[in-house]
């Protein structure tokens, strides 16, 4: 009975196997980023109902991963926080072509019960808080920066990220950039290695919320649309032009456009000097190779994405997102022709 | 135990308040088991509960915004999955539990039982590597294949360990009915003394069941997910526990209590099958 | 088994029994072949990190991938501490649970109450991982962890501060992951003692629970043994749920309270997003010292299982 059943059911599956193909319509599939997956969902989900001939399959298995599938060809496009660098896409055989598909910022989260009122830091005091210098929440520095606010004497627990993730990248950078101890201490990447003693991993953004609402005195970084959705407490920081800042779509934006020519290998936009920028942001990127094989898939892939950064950027704006800056988007555009079709 | 403990009628008192005392503590400890659980399951059916719909259920997913939305092809993709991955662990898990209960002494049955003992502790997202060295990279395919073949792998040392202290407790007496009737040992073996087991054998295979259902890890090398249809085992395929882990780690609220409602389908699916196979069993029996 | 069937010139019998064999030698060649296919994967993954850092891997504990330095120390540690944790916790209860429901338990509870603890192993580990976070961390941090420190706090693992998150915690929800195991198998293997000694204790007078103590349990101890081996190996190797309740920090403190790191929790964390080839190549070493792990462990037990106990009749 068995046999029979096992024999049915694999001529079943060969058949179905064979005839799949005939039905369905081109299905894409790309991976990556995390960070932009909701984005991505939504906007392709949106492709589809207009283009019913085309489905995209976008799975988040990590920037490292989007890059580690992209060079193994078992997908059609990928996509990661950090740009590929010179050795991965030599790793990657052939010429790369990188765009930027999304934009967003970091909020600093914080669990002070007893604080009435936003919780302010310069860009200092987040990088000692996480060498480990600042201990305590009353500590004479954060009460000069929080004049009249109830700061108690409880220990600060800095989390970080225990999983690499472009957001821990785009943290780093910053921090590098603000101080020089922490660029030679710690640097910048994906993963890193933290040095408070106090210090607590989270695994994702989702994580790391957890961890700053469970515990009292805790201090975090996750990405703003984590912030907003589950209403973490938000500090303002004191962005290079002196002024006070919050994470806003808008505070991004204005950091974004100090930088219209940024490229694969010039895209750091943490701690710009505009006015009103907030300091801790960065562009996810998609890529394509310049000179693909299938070229028929090729082509599909370069109209979705394509569509990708311009029609679709207005949904982007809806999830939390940035809506890509004009110029930024004919900048894609443009490397997308690249490819050969 | 001497018998003259027994005799002596003057330890009664000691001896039946020790029994007390140990019975009491296995009692405690099915009732912090059984805490346990309602604790999780409770915590799961009430984030989840109202979730579960049948839209939910009948559904393709939808983007965060978009209202409504489920997790049908998420159920698809698990049956298909742990299914394929379940025909292939059965018969080579009960088999090498076979070969080891009848041929099981010597270095090479050690060292085979000793790497089923170490396979069980290696973590799923290496087994998953291996299933996409082997399968996904080759073929530059995802493919819901590889992940039964992860999954397969995965309850492997479970069905094999067990499958063969099943078989070896089986009594002599039954074997050697089975001989004295002038049967083969295939026909002894596989006829009478492997069914004499398969309450155990079935137990295994339902624990292993329930524990490749909630894998995630070495879906994201083989399966991939989907957020369409997908019945072709050969290509990218939806599993519901993937899905509960993307939406349990998003920060929207809408997926958080797909998340929740997913694991609770899960759950409650794994139950029913537990109760199905045991029922089909004490049927077989009679 | 030593008893072979007779001689018999049947030769449909004969036939049947050399498919049979051949049957069970491609089992089992299929079965060796991926064990032997994922060792060599395991290997040749991390011959790179093999090569440029040697024994030093296993007593560094830096882990740092922005230097290139790796070094597994710390995570050994978590691994080894969280795991024995777990398996103390789970083997007790687990067996005793399984005792419960296979000698005292009403005949008409028994099974719809096994079937609900073996419900436990179908949660998803995600889900552990979230249940821990949002209920065991806040409930140890608020009333266990201060409760073990106020009475037993002269003991250094439970000294220091108090976080919620920690090795304890990631223990107890190992604990509770591996139970169904432990249990399921016990009383599938207690359930399998023979009646006659049962029989016999009773026949001599003692108690249900002295029988169940001294001759039935003892009777079955090598599959009970069984079945915590394959738990611990579960403990072993989990990811999920213990990345999300450890806090993820690759340093060695003396407080079962302090946050720690697995082993598998930093190849969850960091697998999917790593790229360079030493970096993954190391991630791999630190699969490849799961395996050696417990290969080690189950090594140990089974020589413990071949000096101290016996085989019982029946074999």
């Amino acid at each position: 009975m068995l046999k029979t059943f096992v024999c049915r059911f694999t001529t079943a599956s060969l058949v179905l196997a064979l005839a799949a193909p005939a039905l369905a319509a081109t299905q894409l599939t790309g991976a990556g980023s995390s960070f932009v997956y909701p984005f991505f969902a939504k906007a392709f989900y949106q492709y589809g109902q207009e283009n019913k001939d085309v489905t995209v399959n976008y799975q988040s298995i990590g920037s490292g991963g989007g890059i580690e599938q992209f060079t193994a060809k078992t997908v059609d496009f990928g996509a990661s926080d950090v740009p590929m660098t010179a050795d991965e896409v030599k790793r990657a055989g052939g010429e790369v072509l990188q765009i930027p598909v999304a934009l967003g910022g970091e909020a600093v989260i914080y669990n002070l019960p007893s604080l009435k009122g936003a919780l302010r830091l310069t860009r200092d005091d987040i990088a000692n808080i996480y060498l480990g210098k600042i201990a305590k929440w009353n500590d004479a520095q954060l009460k000069k920066d929080n004049p009249g606010a109830d700061l108690p004497d409880l220990a600060i627990v800095p989390v970080n990220r225990s999983d690499g993730s472009g957001t821990n990248y785009i943290f780093t950078d910053f921090l590098s950039h603000v101080s020089p101890e922490f660029k030679t201490k710690v640097g910048t990447g994906k993963s890193v290695q933290w040095p408070a003693s106090a210090a607590v991993g989270g695994k994702g953004n989702e994580g790391v919320a957890g961890a700053v609402k469970q515990t009292p005195g805790a201090i975090g970084y996750v990405e703003l649309a984590y912030a907003i959705e589950n209403k973490l407490s938000q500090s303002m920081v004191q962005n290079k032009a002196g002024k006070w800042a919050e994470c806003s779509l808008d505070n991004v934006k204005a950091a974004a456009a100090t930088k219209p020519d940024v490229s694969p290998t010039n895209f750091s936009i943490v701690d710009t000097a505009a006015a009103t920028a907030w300091p801790i942001a960065g562009y996810t990127w998609a890529f394509v190779y310049q000179n693909p094989t299938d070229k028929a898939r090729a082509k599909i892939t370069k109209d979705v994405l394509a569509w990708a950064v311009t029609k679709a950027q207005p949904i982007a704006g809806t999830l939390n997102y940035v809506p890509l800056p004009e110029n930024v988007q004919q900048t894609a555009l443009k490397t997308l022709a690249k490819v050969s079709l | 135990m001497s018998v003259t403990d027994l005799r002596d009628g003057s330890n009664k008192a000691a001896r039946y308040a020790w029994s007390a005392v140990g019975v009491g503590f296995t009692l405690l400890s099915i009732v912090i088991a059984a805490g346990a659980l309602v604790a999780i399951l409770g915590y799961v059916a009430v984030q989840g509960i109202s979730s579960v719909n049948w839209a939910f259920v009948t559904e393709l997913p939808r983007p965060v915004g978009v209202t409504g939305g489920g997790v049908a092809n998420g159920i698809v993709g698990s049956i298909i999955i742990v299914g394929i991955a379940t025909l292939i662990a059965v018969p080579i898990g009960v088999l090498t539990g076979v070969y080891l209960a009848l041929f099981g002494r010597g270095v090479f049955a050690e060292s085979l039982r000793l790497f089923s003992d170490v396979l069980a502790g290696l973590p799923s997202i290496a087994i998953g590597l291996f299933a996409y060295t082997l399968f996904v990279a080759p073929f530059k395919q995802f493919s819901a294949f590889s992940a039964s073949i992860a999954f397969a792998v995965i309850m492997l040392p479970l069905i094999i360990r067990t499958s063969e202290e099943a078989i070896r407790s089986v009594p002599r007496t039954v074997r050697e009915a089975g001989f004295a009737l002038g049967l083969s040992r295939y026909a002894t073996t596989m006829k009478i003394v492997v069914p004499a087991a398969r309450g155990a054998i079935l137990t295994a295979v339902l624990l292993g069941i329930a524990r490749v259902t909630g894998e995630t890890a070495p879906l994201l090398f083989t399966a991939f997910g989907s957020q369409f249809w997908e019945i072709n085992p050969f290509h990218p395929m939806a599993e519901l526990s993937l899905q509960v882990f993307t939406y349990a780690i998003s920060p929207y609220d809408d997926w958080h209590r797909q998340a929740w409602a997913g694991a609770l389908l899960l759950t409650v699916a794994v139950f029913f099958i537990n109760l199905l196979a045991r029922f089909a069993l004490s049927f077989g029996k009679r | 088994m030593t008893t072979n069937p007779p001689q018999r010139p049947n030769r449909s019998a004969a036939q049947a029994d050399r498919i049979f064999l051949f049957t069970l030698w491609a089992a089992v060649g299929i079965f060796a072949a991926t064990m032997i296919g994922l060792i060599i994967q395991l290997i040749h993954g991390s011959w790179q990190s093999i090569l440029t850092f040697g024994l030093k891997f296993l007593v560094t504990s830096t882990w740092n991938p922005v230097t290139g330095q790796f070094g597994a120390l710390p995570m050994i540690y978590g691994t080894i501490v969280s795991s024995a944790i777990a398996i103390l916790l789970a083997s007790v209860i687990g067996i005793a649970s399984a005792t419960f429901l296979a000698e005292f338990a009403p005949r008409r509870i028994a099974q719809p109450l096994a079937s609900l603890i073996e419900l436990l192993a179908a949660v998803p580990s995600v889900v552990y991982g979230l249940w821990g976070l949002f209920v065991l961390v806040p409930l140890f941090r608020a009333y266990i962890d201060p409760f073990l420190q106020a009475r037993l706090g002269f003991l250094p693992i439970f000294s220091g501060p108090i976080y919620g998150i920690g090795l304890l915690t990631a223990g107890v929800i190992l604990a509770i992951m591996i139970l169904p195991t432990v249990s399921a198998i016990s009383r599938d293997v207690i359930t399998a003692v023979g009646r006659e000694q049962r029989e016999a204790g009773m026949a001599l007078g003692s108690t249900k629970w002295e029988t169940t103590w001294r001759i039935v349990l003892p009777a079955a101890r090598a599959g009970i043994f069984g079945a915590c081996v394959l738990a611990l190996g579960r403990a072993i190797g989990e990811t999920i749920a213990t990345t999300m309740v450890i806090g993820n920090k690759a340093t060695i403190a003396a407080s079962l309270f302090a946050p720690s790191y697995t082993l598998s929790s930093v190849i969850a964390n960091e697998f999917t997003e790593a790229t360079s080839d030493l970096y993954i190549s190391s991630l791999i070493e630190l699969g490849l010292l799961l395996f050696v792990l417990s290969f080690i462990v189950n090594g140990l037990a089974r020589l413990l299982v071949n000096s101290v106990f016996s085989k019982s009749e029946g074999r």
